[in-house]
Order: C-alpha cells, then structure tokens, then sequence
C-alpha cells in the first residue's frame, strides 16, 4: 500500500518537474535576445523536460500493467539523440547565413572553414563551378 | 496528486505551445522560426504523452514516435536547404 503512495509521489514530482522544464525552455525560446542565445532554451531545457515526462509516462504504465515497456524508452532515446544533432545543424544555418547578434554574444567556432560561417561563397562542384 | 500533477503539466506544455507560436510568428530570420517548428513538435509529442496518461492508453505512442522521426527528419532538411541551397545533392 505504501508504496503505491512514493510512486504515485515520484510519477507527480516527475511530471511537474518535466512542465517546468518543458515551460522554461519555451519561456527561453521567446524571451531571449538573439538567435544563438535563443538556441539554448529549446536544446537542453525542453529536452530534459520532456525525459522526464516520458519516464513519468514509462513509471506509470509500469505500476498500472504490471509489466515495463521499452517504448517510452525508445521515444526517450530517439530524442537524446536527435536533439544535439539538430541543434548543430541548426546554429551552423545561423553561422552561414550570418544573423544580426548582440555584442555580448561572439567568438566563432575555430573547426568551421570558412564557406561554412558565411565568408566565402559554398563551392557546389555538381553545378559547375567551385 | 496525480491529477493535479497532470492538470498543471498539460496547462505548462500548452503555455510553452503559445510561447513557440508567438516566436514561429515574430521570429525575424528564418533559422528562428525552424526552432520554433523543432521546439513545436517536441512539445507536440508532451502533448502526445500526457494525453496517454490522462485517457489511460497507449494507442497514441506511435504517434509520437513517428512525430519525433518526421520532425527530426524535416528540421534536417530545412537547415540542409538553408545551407547548401539544395536537400539532396
């Protein structure tokens, strides 16, 4: 008996902490001065709140059928994977197309060549000319 | 517990939905609004997941997995066209 009471404590805390997350990682998203700043609300943020919605989800299942089940497992992964990802290609599309960024926010990645931050044309070999 | 815990989650991720559609339409460059799209579909499969647990099933799980695949695939595309100009070279 008890013990259905500590998890139904620990599925709760699970999924407010991941709305709070989920919140706070749009909250940055909208709230925030330039584009690289704004790229960090939704990268780390969003999915560590949803994690922890999908563990809620797995934990709850869990208690309820009696048995686990890897699917929530798996969207968890796919998004743990996918998310830096996207996130990479996603700040290189802004390093190429050069956006307008506040004074604080500089440096420049030193592994990029340079077509790929936007201060040389890209070569397309395939069309020719490069 | 769980009910209110439920409650306040879903009306977080719906907030967090309108903070996305606000940026998806102010969003002055176009890389803004992808991650507004990408941040979007993640907060589409929260929707997804706590609708599970509200209506106790798990009919809707594929849905999200299939939503968090097509997402990442699109966002890829769109950043591989802003990039180089062409998807598939």
């Amino acid at each position: 008996m008890t013990h259905y009471v500590i998890l139904e404590g620990v599925i709760a805390f699970l999924l407010m902490a991941g709305g709070a997350f989920v919140l706070i990682g749009s909250l940055g998203m909208a709230h925030l001065r330039d584009f690289y700043m704004r790229l960090h609300g939704p990268t780390k943020a969003t999915t560590l709140g949803i994690g922890c919605m999908l563990m809620a989800s797995m934990l709850y299942f869990w208690v309820v059928d009696g048995r686990p089940d890897a699917q929530e497992v798996l969207i968890t992964l796919f998004l743990f994977i996918t998310a830096p990802v996207s996130a990479h290609l996603m700040a290189k599309t802004g390093l190429h197309l050069q956006l307008r960024h506040v004074d604080k926010t500089q440096g420049r990645p030193f592994e990029l060549r340079k077509e790929e931050i936007g201060e040389k044309p890209v070569l397309h070999p395939d069309r020719g000319h490069g | 517990m769980l009910d209110f815990a439920l409650t306040f989650s879903l009306a977080t991720v719906v907030l967090a939905l309108l903070l996305n559609v606000y940026r998806l339409a102010k969003g002055p460059d176009m890389p803004d609004r992808l991650l507004a799209l990408d941040t979007m579909y993640v907060n589409a499969i929260a929707l997804i997941v706590l609708m599970g647990l509200w209506l106790n099933t798990k009919t809707y799980f594929e849905s999200a997995l299939l939503i968090a695949m097509l997402g990442f695939i699109s966002t890829v595309a769109v950043c591989k066209y802003l990039l180089r100009g062409d998807i598939i070279e």
